[in-house]
This record gives C-alpha cells, sequence and structure tokens, in this order.
C-alpha cells in the first residue's frame, strides 16, 4: 500500500517512480440504508494507510459521539461529511474520496442508498468505471439492490463487483453466499451488464477488503481490493471513433490559430485528414500543440490545442472528426432521461440542453414511457417526476452532433438545465433510433420489448414431426472453456458421433462466427457479450428447425452465459465447461495467443484468462487434459440422453 | 505497441486542463484566486498549459491579508508578476484594517475580516462571475462533497444542500447577474498527486516548503515563525532558531511550521509520507467552532 511501502524511507526517488505509472480507476459504491457502505470505504481508506493520525484521532473521539459500535472505533465515520448530515446519522449527498495503492488511485463516489436519490446515484455512476453493489448476507437481494443495478446499467458502468456483506453473521457460510449471487445472477441476466463479480466480506472485520479471509476458506477468489486494483479497464474506452469537440480558440497572435478541446474518444495524427462540423469542410491536422512539445499522435482523454492546414471557419460548439468516421448529425433524437429537480419535467416546455461543448434550446416533444426503477416495468406517463426515468423524444433548435451513449459516452450525453432557475433539472442518455444497427449490448434488452417471435408458430413442418423424424428434441449445449481446452475438437467429435446415429446436429463455432455473422465485433467485454447475443439467436433458429446445436465459445461470463439460455429456453440448455492445465492448453494453442498475452500484447486476452468465470452449476466438467476425446464424446452423448434431447 | 492509456497524474492533468478551459469559454468575466501556496502553483501551471501558446485569458487574484509572509508576497511579485507576466490584482480590506484585529489574539475575526469580507467585496467590486480556486476535496471532510463547478449566491454563499448536480464532464455554467461559480480544477487531487506533480513538472514554489534555519516561538503546540516584529511574545515564549519548513501557507501567526530536514522535493514528499497528521493540522481556523470549522467558513463565503 502506498504509505506503508518500505521504498518510502530507503529510496525516495525509486517510490516516486514507481508510483509516477499509477492508473486511475473511478468507482461507484452502492447499497441500501446500513448494508456497510460508509463501513467499507471507511475500512479501504483506514486499511490503504489513508488516514493521519490527527483525522484518526478525531474519529477515534467522535465514535464515542455518533459511532453505532458501542463507542468502538466506527470505520464508517470516515466518511460522514457534513454536520447537519451527521446530526441525522445518515448520508444524503454525493461525496468523493480518494485512496491510492501501489498499483492505482482510486477515486469513490460514495452515494447514498436512500429510496428517493436516484439522481445523486446517477451522478456518481456518471464518471464511475466500476460499481461495488453492496448486499447485506442477511438480506439478500433487495428491491433496493435491483434498483442500484439498474441505474449501474443505464449509465454504462461495465465491471460490477458485487460484495455480499456483513458474512460474519451468518456464519460465512458458502451456502447463503451462494444463494445469494443467484439470486442477484437470476435478475441481472435481465439487464445490461457486462461483467459481474461476486466477493463475500465483512467490512467492520475486514475479512476479504484487502486480505483474504482466514474466515472463508471456500472463497478462493480475489479479495476486494486486489480485484479493483487489477482489473482491467483498457477496453472500456473508445478508440475507434475520433471526436473533438472544439472547446476554445485560441488566437495569441496573428500566426496563431489553435482550437482547444479535450478527445472525447478515438486517436488522431499529425497529418490526418479531417472534417470539421457543421460546415463539413475538409482540412487537415497539421499540428498537436501542447506545452510540453508538439505531439505525434494524441487520444482521449487528452486536453490538446490543434491546428488545421487551412483557414477553415471552426469555432467553439463545432466538432472535428475523420470524414470517414462522422456521428449523427441532427435536431432530433430518443434519450433515456433521469430527472433531478422537483418540478416535473413537462413536454413541450422549452430548456437549455448542454452537450459536449453546444448548448442549445430545445424541448421534449413526448414522453414515450416511464421506466419503474423497482420493477423495471415500462409504462406511459404524462410527465417526469424528481428521481423518475423515462424514455423521451427530444428536438433541439441547432444540430448537436452525437453517437449512442452506449457507443460513447462523452458524446451521447447531455443535461438538461432550467431556463429560468438556471438549475440542472435533468441528465439524459441518448439511444440509437433505429435499433436495427449499431446498438450492440442494448440488443439484449430489445428481446423484452418486442414480442420475441416465435418462429415455430408459422413452421409448416411441426416439431412432433421433426422430434419423429430425427429421434432428438432440439437443445442448444454450449461448451465453454478457456482458448486451447478443446472446444472445437470435442464439438466437431460429437456432431460426427451424432451425425453417424443419423440426428441431425450443427456445430456453431465461435471462432467462425466472428469471420462471419460477427466480423463487426472484437473483444471487448460488450463485443463478446454481443458476440454471444447473435449466436444464441441462431442457435435458437436452428432448434427451432429441429437440430441439436453444438455451441463452442469462450463465453467467459456467467451473467451472459444465462442469457444464452434464456434465449434459447432453459429447458433446451445445457452447458459444458471445458477445463485443461495451463500447459496443455498452450501446447494445442497454434496461433500463440497464450504467448502473446504473457509478452503484454494480447491484453483482451489476458483479460479474459484472469477474468474467465467458471459455471456455477453446469451440467458436466470435462477436464480435456486428462479425459480421452472419446471419453468426454460418450459422456456429453449421456447428458443429452439423460436430458432426454436423445429420444430413440 | 503503444498502448493508450494515460497515467492518473496525466489523466488528473487532462481533466484540469478541460475545466479551465470550459470556464474561459463560458463565463464572462472569470479571475483565477491565487493564494501563493503550492494549489496555486499547480493551478497556475495547468492555466499556463491550457492556453499554450497563449495566455490564461484571465487575471489572477490575491487577498492579501497583510500577515501573509514576507517571503510569500516576494515570490508572488517576482514570480508570478514579473516572470510569468501575469495579471495580478491584490486586494487588501483597507476598511478592515483600520480595526486592528491582531491575528494571533483573534484568529476567527481575522480570518472573517480580513480574507473572508475582503474576497466577497472584491468579487462584487471587479463583477467576476467564474472564481477559480484550489481547493481539493481531500483536504478537508465538508469538502468531499464539493462540486467542480460550485454555485454561489449573490451573497457568495453556499448551500450544502442545494447543489446542482455534476454529471460526466457537463458543467454547468448558468448564471443570474450578481452571482457567481466557484471553479475548483484540482478537486479530485490528493496531496500526493500535487506534490508529485509539482516534481515532476518542476514547479517554482516559495522557499517556505523548504527547510531552513528560521527565528520561531513554540505556541499551540507548533512552531510560529517570527516573520516580523508584529508578533508580541507571550510571557515565556523566546525566540529560538530551529530546521523547519510549512506545510501551508497562509498568515504567519496562524500557520505552523514543522521541524524537518527536508530541503528538496522528494525529501518533501518522502517527510510526508512517512508523517502521521493530515496537512490542515499546522492550521489553526479549523478548530475554530469544533469540527465543523471549516464548513462554517464555507457557509459565510471563505473558499
Ligand atoms: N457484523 C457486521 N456489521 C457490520 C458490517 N459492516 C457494517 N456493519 C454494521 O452495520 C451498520 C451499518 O453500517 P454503515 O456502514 O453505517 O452502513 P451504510 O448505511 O451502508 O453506510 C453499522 O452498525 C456497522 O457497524 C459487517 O461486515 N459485519
Amino acid at each position: 500500500m502506498s504509505h506503508k511501502s518500505d521504498l518510502i524511507s530507503q529510496d525516495i526517488l525509486a517510490y516516486l517512480k514507481q508510483h509516477e505509472q499509477k492508473e486511475l480507476l473511478r468507482f461507484i459504491t452502492c447499497g441500501s440504508v446500513d448494508d456497510g457502505k460508509s463501513t467499507l470505504i471507511g475500512r479501504l481508506l483506514y486499511d490503504s494507510k489513508m488516514l493521519y493520525e490527527d483525522q484518526l484521532a478525531q474519529l477515534e473521539s467522535e465514535s464515542k459521539i455518533h459511532g453505532t459500535t458501542g463507542g468502538g472505533f466506527d470505520p464508517a465515520l470516515v466518511t460522514d461529511g457534513l454536520k447537519a448530515e451527521r446530526e441525522q446519522g445518515i448520508t444524503i449527498d454525493v461525496a468523493y474520496r480518494y485512496f491510492s495503492t501501489a498499483k492505482r488511485k482510486f477515486i469513490i463516489a460514495d452515494t447514498p442508498g436512500h429510496e428517493q436519490y436516484t439522481r445523486n446515484m446517477a451522478t456518481g455512476a456518471s464518471t464511475a468505471d466500476l460499481a461495488i453493489i453492496l448486499i447485506d448476507a442477511r438480506h439478500g437481494v433487495l428491491t433496493q439492490t435491483k434498483r442500484h443495478s439498474f441505474i449501474v446499467s443505464l449509465l454504462g458502468i461495465r465491471h460490477i463487483v458485487v460484495t455480499v456483506n456483513k458474512m460474519d453473521l451468518k456464519g460465512f457460510s458458502e451456502e447463503r453466499f451462494e444463494e445469494i449471487c443467484n439470486d442477484y445472477r437470476n435478475f441481472a441476466s435481465r439487464l445490461d451488464l457486462p461483467d459481474v463479480h461476486f466477493i463475500p466480506i465483512s467490512a467492520l472485520n475486514g475479512d476479504n477488503v484487502v486480505d483474504p479471509s482466514p474466515n472463508m476458506p471456500w472463497y478462493r477468489g480475489s479479495t476486494l481490493m486486489n480485484f479493483i486494483e487489477t482489473v482491467y479497464i483498457g477496453s472500456d474506452k473508445n478508440l475507434e471513433d475520433f471526436r473533438f469537440p472544439v472547446q476554445f480558440v485560441s488566437r495569441p497572435n496573428l500566426d496563431f490559430r489553435g482550437f482547444c478541446g479535450t478527445i472525447a474518444s478515438g486517436i488522431i495524427r499529425r497529418g490526418d485528414e479531417i472534417m470539421v462540423l457543421p460546415a463539413k469542410r475538409l482540412s487537415k491536422i497539421k499540428r498537436i500543440v501542447t506545452q510540453d512539445g508538439d505531439l505525434e499522435e494524441a487520444f482521449c482523454p487528452q486536453a490538446v490545442t490543434v491546428v488545421l492546414e487551412d483557414e477553415v471557419d471552426c469555432s467553439r460548439g463545432d466538432m472535428i472528426v475523420r470524414p470517414g468516421n462522422v456521428p449523427k448529425i441532427g435536431q432530433q433524437f430518443d434519450a433515456t432521461i433521469v430527472w433531478m429537480a422537483t418540478e416535473a419535467l413537462i413536454p413541450g416546455k422549452t430548456y437549455i440542453f448542454k452537450q459536449t461543448t453546444l448548448s442549445t434550446i430545445g424541448q421534449i416533444d413526448s414522453l414515450r414511457y416511464r421506466v419503474d426503477v423497482n420493477s423495471l416495468h415500462r409504462s406511459p406517463a404524462p410527465d417526469l417526476r424528481l428521481n423518475e426515468i423515462g424514455r423521451c423524444s427530444i428536438t433541439v433548435n441547432q444540430p448537436l452532433f452525437f453517437d449512442s451513449y452506449r457507443r460513447n459516452k462523452t458524446t451521447g450525453s447531455f443535461i438538461i438545465i432550467d431556463r429560468v432557475s438556471n438549475i440542472t433539472v435533468g441528465a439524459g442518455m441518448i439511444t440509437d433510433r433505429d435499433t436495427a444497427k449499431g446498438t450492440k449490448v442494448a440488443a439484449w434488452e430489445q428481446i423484452e420489448t418486442s414480442e420475441a417471435t416465435d418462429s415455430t408458430k408459422v413452421q409448416a413442418v411441426s416439431e412432433q414431426e421433426r422430434s419423429a423424424r430425427y429421434g432428438q428434441k432440439p437443445a442448444t449445449v454450449l461448451l465453454t472453456g478457456l482458448t486451447g481446452t478443446g472446444k472445437t475438437t470435442i464439438a466437431r467429435a460429437v456432431e460426427r458421433r451424432l451425425f453417424e446415429e443419423g440426428r441431425a446436429v450443427a456445430v456453431i463455432d465461435g471462432e467462425l462466427v466472428r469471420k462471419g455473422i460477427n466480423v463487426d465485433l472484437g473483444y471487448t467485454v460488450e463485443d463478446r457479450s454481443e458476440n454471444l447475443r447473435r449466436s444464441a439467436h441462431l442457435a435458437k433458429l436452428l432448434n427451432d428447425q429441429g437440430l441439436i446445436c453444438l455451441a463452442a465459445f469462450v463465453a467467459p461470463s456467467e451473467a451472459v452465459r444465462l442469457r444464452v439460455g434464456e434465449v434459447v429456453g432453459r429447458e433446451k440448455y445445457a452447458v459444458v465447461h471445458l477445463t485443461a492445465d495451463l500447459d496443455t492448453r498452450r501446447q494445442r494453442d497454434n496461433k500463440g495467443f497464450y504467448e502473446a498475452a504473457e509478452a503484454g500484447r494480447l491484453p483482451d486476452f489476458a483479460n479474459v484468462l484472469a477474468n474467465y468465470e467458471s459455471p456455477e452449476s453446469p451440467d458436466l466438467v470435462l477436464d480435456t487434459g486428462s479425459e480421452s476425446l472419446s471419453d468426454c464424446v460418450d459422456k456429453i452423448v449421456e447428458l443429452l440422453r439423460s436430458k432426454g434431447f436423445l429420444t430413440r | 505497441m503503444t498502448s493508450y492509456n494515460l497515467t492518473h497524474l496525466k489523466q488528473l492533468e487532462a481533466e484540469s486542463i478541460h475545466v479551465i478551459r470550459e470556464v474561459a469559454a463560458e463565463f464572462k468575466k472569470p479571475v483565477m484566486l491565487y493564494s501563493v501556496g503550492k494549489d496555486s502553483a499547480v493551478m497556475t501551471h495547468l492555466a499556463l498549459k491550457a492556453f499554450y501558446p497563449g495566455r490564461p485569458p484571465f487575471p489572477f487574484l490575491h487577498v492579501d491579508t497583510t500577515w501573509k509572509f514576507r517571503e510569500m508576497i516576494e515570490f508572488r511579485d517576482k514570480y508570478v508578476r514579473q516572470e510569468l507576466g501575469i495579471e495580478l490584482i491584490v486586494n487588501i480590506n483597507h476598511e478592515g484594517l483600520k480595526l486592528g484585529i491582531d491575528p494571533a489574539e483573534n484568529s476567527e475575526k481575522h480570518t472573517e475580516v480580513m480574507k473572508t469580507e475582503s474576497l466577497k467585496t472584491s468579487l462584487t467590486h471587479y463583477g467576476f462571475d467564474a472564481a477559480f480556486g484550489g481547493a481539493r476535496r481531500d483536504e478537508e471532510k465538508s469538502r468531499a462533497k464539493e462540486r467542480v463547478f460550485s454555485f454561489r449566491d449573490k451573497f457568495h454563499r453556499w448551500d450544502p444542500k442545494n447543489q446542482r448536480p455534476e454529471l460526466w464532464s457537463l458543467y454547468n455554467t448558468k448564471v443570474d447577474p450578481g452571482e457567481s461559480i466557484r471553479v475548483f480544477p484540482l478537486s479530485n487531487w490528493t496531496e500526493l498527486d500535487v506534490w508529485q506533480y509539482i516534481y515532476l513538472e518542476n514547479i517554482p514554489l516559495p522557499d517556505l516548503y523548504f527547510a531552513k534555519v528560521r527565528p520561531v516561538v513554540f505556541r499551540n503546540g507548533t512552531w510560529i515563525m517570527v516573520n516580523d516584529d508584529r508578533l508580541k511574545l507571550k510571557p515565556g515564549e523566546q525566540i529560538e532558531h530551529k530546521m523547519v519548513r510549512f506545510r501551508t501557507l497562509g498568515c504567519y501567526p496562524l500557520t505552523g511550521g514543522v521541524e524537518s530536514n527536508a530541503t528538496t522535493l522528494p525529501e518533501i514528499i518522502q517527510e510526508m509520507l512517512l508523517t502521521t497528521t493530515s496537512e490542515r493540522q499546522g492550521r489553526m481556523i479549523d478548530k475554530d467552532a469544533g469540527g465543523a470549522g471549516m464548513e462554517e467558513k464555507k457557509k459565510q463565503g471563505y473558499f
């Protein structure tokens, strides 16, 4: 930890060098009142030695007056802020806390668990890379937990750690922990949460917070601190779409005209062709200026000044992009809005909309529906009140340059300001209007809204006829496992066996789908999720034709695997987990992935290695390092039989 | 392969520059409050970077209580005014001066009249609609909830219960005439970040931060520097010559020094990391009005 490294006293220069390389990670903590949020934050700060003696002394004396631990040291008081709130004994706003370790600097957005504070949580979540969702082991998943998770998914936080707290009060029971994890997964599979992890802790005593808990030897995963120190966030930012909202025009003298701004997304190099919006003027990047010298290339979120080759008109509010990759330009768009003011949102009333560096007058044309944050139920509503969330259509007076929030948080977000009171009354996230293209992960949610079309209803050949001919019931078997566990080999061998028996079978190979229908997807958490979503629908279509489908995918996320089950139907779904020791996997890896990952060249792959979640309750586990191929095939066929998929 | 990742300091730098530019672009008459301390030094450095090769398009304002360390005033005039050529307004509350408050006797009154009042009247006098301050959220509990853009009413008051929500990096800059925004570009920096950045970027500082033999008296558990003959010795006090340095800079009778041998930046950082008391500990004003001293001051309009 930063403040107790021996390097400080022995070699301060080496220490400084080490700490220059730290990354920044922002996270939000969410929990209901009394789940132990303040205690946990206090614990993180305390255990990472971020408190000084005078602060501690003050805390100790305050523990006696305000503490809830009977006069003993109460870590929760570390995070209590304003006087009035302290007296009420609750935190009611967003507070930011700081601590750092040798690996990372952390910024915590501490937001209240209170019923009516959706607005504060949305605020804290807007800048967070990760969310810690606290669950009291005694109470399990509550309505509040669902609400927090929904807001976290709405604000596009990609990494979730569900910490099950107060394990000490439940006898550190593994069963209780598993039960809560399963409950959580069941409801979270309906949300857009691509990367979810679970850690059992006791915030009060520090179990699994910084050090592994001796009380829970059954838990072999990371401690919370270890997890937040190492979770890979490098692929979270959009480096593909160059967007540069012009913030300030610098004209110190007649010879210099620079456009200052923060790169919202993407990368730009000297000499690159650019286009200035809205005029659509073309030019090239002549210089990327900083006080520390000109740069050859710059990327998000650097704050730079660019100079163009040509004298083109460009002012604050314009956007510099690449001619081949432009955002949407328009005065009308759809958005999900979180309302933050006591005076309700009124459709038709004019407000100020601020998006990137542009402010314009506009109005909410119509409120399509309101989302109940507790049940996720959507219903029509005449207005939107404080802490309510709704989907709206908006028209503004001046064209905006935007992307969907899913794709680009910076160009896809805006705030709404009341023209009279000047108060920020709402926050919005732009959604894709034409859901057919580009919605990526959000597409999982479409399933719920649009009536899933059941293709079996319109078939000429019935399910029974197919079943009788093939001697089988349709099913999807997901073979999940890391690279080199033999997914494809086994899928092909099972296919051969079933085919010989006269059955109708198809293999969906993750690698092949990526060359075809999913060629547009990469290896980020979202893209992996989308890859599986599409493949799941493919499997469903094949099942509808009566086929047994063998799907060979890495599929590292438990939440995503559960969603596959939702798509194809749980009764038709089986998960086979393939494992093999590292040496075996390396040997089988003819593409050199492992080597590249170890050399640090394949961060996404390395990330999957580190974060692969073994299925919680697989139908079958096969150690392909020790079991022979034909044994594996036998076992899978046996599984199909025992599940009643093979009828002769 | 290039990894498109910024270190935490580079990211903080970029975010602060974004904030500073946003103010320059959206407000009619911004000002940077300059207090000569290390946070002001970093803020100045960031303002220079934000507009390079241009100059910061706003003046600096120093509220001089007339009790600042002599070395602070010298540094301010020599470095900021002369070397950097920045337009710097110095404001002294001449009315308040007539009251002749001795900070050593009545620190609360002194701060209120010579600092808080003085700041408010000069903001009103010049009609500044935005004022940058170097405060950080890690400094003190009540600041943890402060926004980066913090709204102040006509009377420069802060209402902690009624703050504007602040999402992403979209800042609401709308104010009516007479109202203003305090802007804190260093909100997310910690004390260690500030020191590390000063070290990496080689930012000049007043030499009060470095240990040197100085004439001091021991008072209220800390070393107070005898900066001029206005400091009245109390019975039993005697002037000693000690190696001391200051962790924060303010009015000299109210700013305690620590005994130290740290004469270089790495040594200062080392000391800071090994020390067991927080930065503000040397300041007397926090101790006023119980634990919530700062908070009360803020509501009144002191930073
Ligand atoms: N036994 C036990 N009590 C805890 C634990 N974590 C928090 N608490 C207690 O639960 C209560 C609520 O904690 P607090 O941190 O104030 O909750 P918050 O409202 O979420 O901030 C306090 O009395 C804590 O001492 C834990 O791990 N075990």
